[in-house]
């Protein structure tokens, strides 16, 4: 299976992103460049909101990923409580 | 009493199809070909555009609200590098060069994408696809400013920034990117979104934005690295708009498959050669390196794109007919290009250098195959030159691609001493071209390549020169006469970094800026 791919920019907005896909996604790794941190995984990975929610104690919209979004790779599929990247149909 | 009850919000999917579909109308003063006259003569079929979706599902006023918040975030570092006189923090005066290439050659391209997504926003009759191309074409006018707005503290202290637009439309190497996205929007609006959309921001636009931008942040340029970041940000909607089109295509018809891939073929291998530029850029200008063109290769197009290439197998889709050219050249052209523009640097308005010890280690390192063996002896000969005092530019004039446009400096498959040069014959006369790859979408389309606007060309027919200038007077410079007519100064803007005044001025003002 392909791995897919979501990167960020490194700061304090996308943390609690990434720390929520580590721990929704066993499988994922994230690799850190200058500025910027790279998450790869095996054949899907999910961004959950609830999971970002408990982390910040704060309401989050998925769309607001696309403020600290860098590229991606995969199909989308996304509706108001999870973000999935994935080489499925 | 009723407790008046809260109507529940729309979710993302009711609220994208409510925002998205039911906006456009059969036209009834005029038959609809005429008011769309380009969605259908490309062949591209389609039978129901509500099949399309933007998998962001990305509204308008959401799309306001982040770009919104982007820029504020984007423009107060701007404000405080400026602010802070930060580009004295930049690894050393050679990086900017990287810059104004930057700025010479993907700037205006943004400025074109703008203009092209706008026309092709207009011209399709399914409105999923025309809010997501109105969307990027606004992006693409953004990407524009912000990277003006993010240079142009470096312009106010170093050259070679100051006259990009004008440069854009006459020097020789810059004919490369524009004549790429001319070809693209004189297209159809099918094949614009396959070019741009697909096989150049898909494919490969990870490239440029992704490992330069951290190679940016790695070199000091915080103004650089967050405007790159905040525009790939947006790229990687653009991505999901190109991936989501070509999927549309193929699904809608299998007639359309074999024109795709046709497009994706000729795309593919535009956007590798026009890429050219970054690897040369991430190899040889970026005084410290995040990874080499070999690497980011391997990582997003080989990894990235094979992916993506095995997911449209099912649909009948091969990978790109270029592809294991493209992957051989990831341990050539990067050098091939630096040794072409520090050969003919009295004409490019940024400087050039040959790398120091240390650099050449580095290239060593990850050119194992190809840099100790065909590089870096002439690299080493040529500083040896420069040492002496003979550093040496090329006052002649190169033979260019008929296609690519990049003069002829790439080698053959499989023998990387020998230059690739092909030839075809068209109404009576003859086109050169750098390989099998550029022949071939000149092959297909002749009577659009013809009228190329190649700068050696024009230059030996006397179209370079200002007003007035008689090439026929005794003694006439036709390099001097050609810089002239660019507006570049010879010893400011162009030639070797070695003495440059960028180079002595920020050792002046780094100095400053240490000591009292």
């Amino acid at each position: 299976m392909s791995n897919v791919f979501i990167a960020f920019q490194a700061n304090e907005e996308s943390r609690p992103i990434v720390e929520a896909i580590l721990a929704d996604n066993p499988d994922a790794v994230a690799v850190e460049s200058p500025g910027m941190v790279k998450i790869d995984a095996p054949g899907q990975l999910t961004i959950r909101r609830q999971t970002i929610e408990e982390l910040t104690g704060a309401r989050f919209d998925l769309q607001q990923l696309h403020v600290t979004l860098i590229t991606l790779s995969g199909h989308i599929d996304e509706d108001d409580d999870q973000f999935t990247l994935s080489w499925k149909h | 009493m009723d407790t008046p009850t809260l109507k529940k919000k729309l979710g993302l999917k009711e609220r994208y199809a409510a925002m998205t579909r039911g906006l456009g109308w059969e036209t009834t003063y005029q038959p609809m070909d005429k008011v769309f006259p380009y969605d259908r003569y490309e062949g591209i079929k389609i039978h129901d555009w509500d099949k399309w979706v933007d998998p962001f599902r990305l509204t308008m006023d959401a799309y306001w609200k982040y770009q919104g918040e982007k820029e504020k975030k984007l423009y107060a570092v701007i404000d405080a590098f400026t602010q802070n006189n930060a580009f004295l923090g930049v690894t050393d005066a050679r990086y900017i060069n990287a810059l104004k290439l930057f700025l010479q050659g993907v700037t205006p391209l943004e400025y074109l994408a703008h203009r092209g997504f706008a026309h092709v926003g207009r011209h399709f009759t399914g409105e999923g696809a025309r809010v997501a191309c109105q969307m990027q074409s606004i992006d693409e006018l953004r990407h524009y400013q912000t990277e003006t707005h993010a240079l142009s503290t470096y312009n106010k202290f170093f050259n070679g920034l100051h006259h990009s637009n004008h440069w854009f439309d006459r020097v020789w190497y810059l004919s490369v990117p524009k004549s790429f996205f001319e070809d693209a929007y004189s297209s159809g609006p099918f094949e614009f979104l396959t070019a741009v959309s697909f096989s150049f921001e898909y494919v490969l636009t990870n490239l440029l934005f992704v490992p330069f931008m951290s190679g940016a942040a790695y070199n000091g340029d915080m103004s650089t690295v967050t405007f790159g970041f905040s525009a790939q940000s947006d790229e990687s909607r653009h991505m999901t708009l190109g991936i989501e089109c070509i999927k549309f295509m193929l699904e809608q018809d299998p007639g359309n498959v074999p024109i795709v891939q046709g497009w994706i073929d000729k795309w593919f291998w535009r956007g590798y050669r026009l890429l050219t530029l970054v690897a040369m850029m991430m190899d040889y200008m970026q005084p410290k390196r995040v990874m080499s063109w070999r690497e980011a290769w391997e990582m997003y197009a080989e990894q990235n794109g094979g992916a993506l290439f095995k997911d449209l197998a099912r649909y009948g889709i091969r990978e790109p007919k270029g592809w294991k050219d493209a992957c051989e050249g990831k341990d050539h052209i990067s050098h091939q290009a630096w040794a072409t523009f520090y050969s003919f640097n009295a004409a490019a308005p940024f400087h050039t250098w040959m790398p120091q010890d240390d650099e050449m280690a580095w290239l060593s390192a990850k050119y194992p195959e190809s840099f100790d063996t065909l590089y870096r002896p002439r690299f080493e000969y040529w500083r040896e030159q420069a040492d002496k005092g003979n550093r040496f530019y090329v006052k002649t004039l190169p033979m260019l691609c008929q296609t690519c446009q990049v003069p002829m400096l790439f080698t053959e498959p499989g023998d990387a001493t020998k230059i690739g040069a092909r030839e075809s014959t068209y109404l009576g006369n003859k086109f050169h071209f750098c390989s099998d790859h550029c022949k071939g979408i000149f092959d297909h389309e002749p009577q659009k390549y013809v009228q190329a606007w190649l700068p050696v060309h024009q230059i030996y027919q006397g179209n370079c020169f200002k007003p007035g200038v008689d090439p026929t007077a005794e003694g006439f410079d036709p390099l001097a006469a050609v810089l002239d007519y660019y507006e570049v100064e010879p010893g400011r803007d162009a030639m070797d970094f070695e003495g440059s005044e960028d180079q002595k001025n920020f050792a002046a003002w780094r100095g400053q800026a240490t000591r009292n």
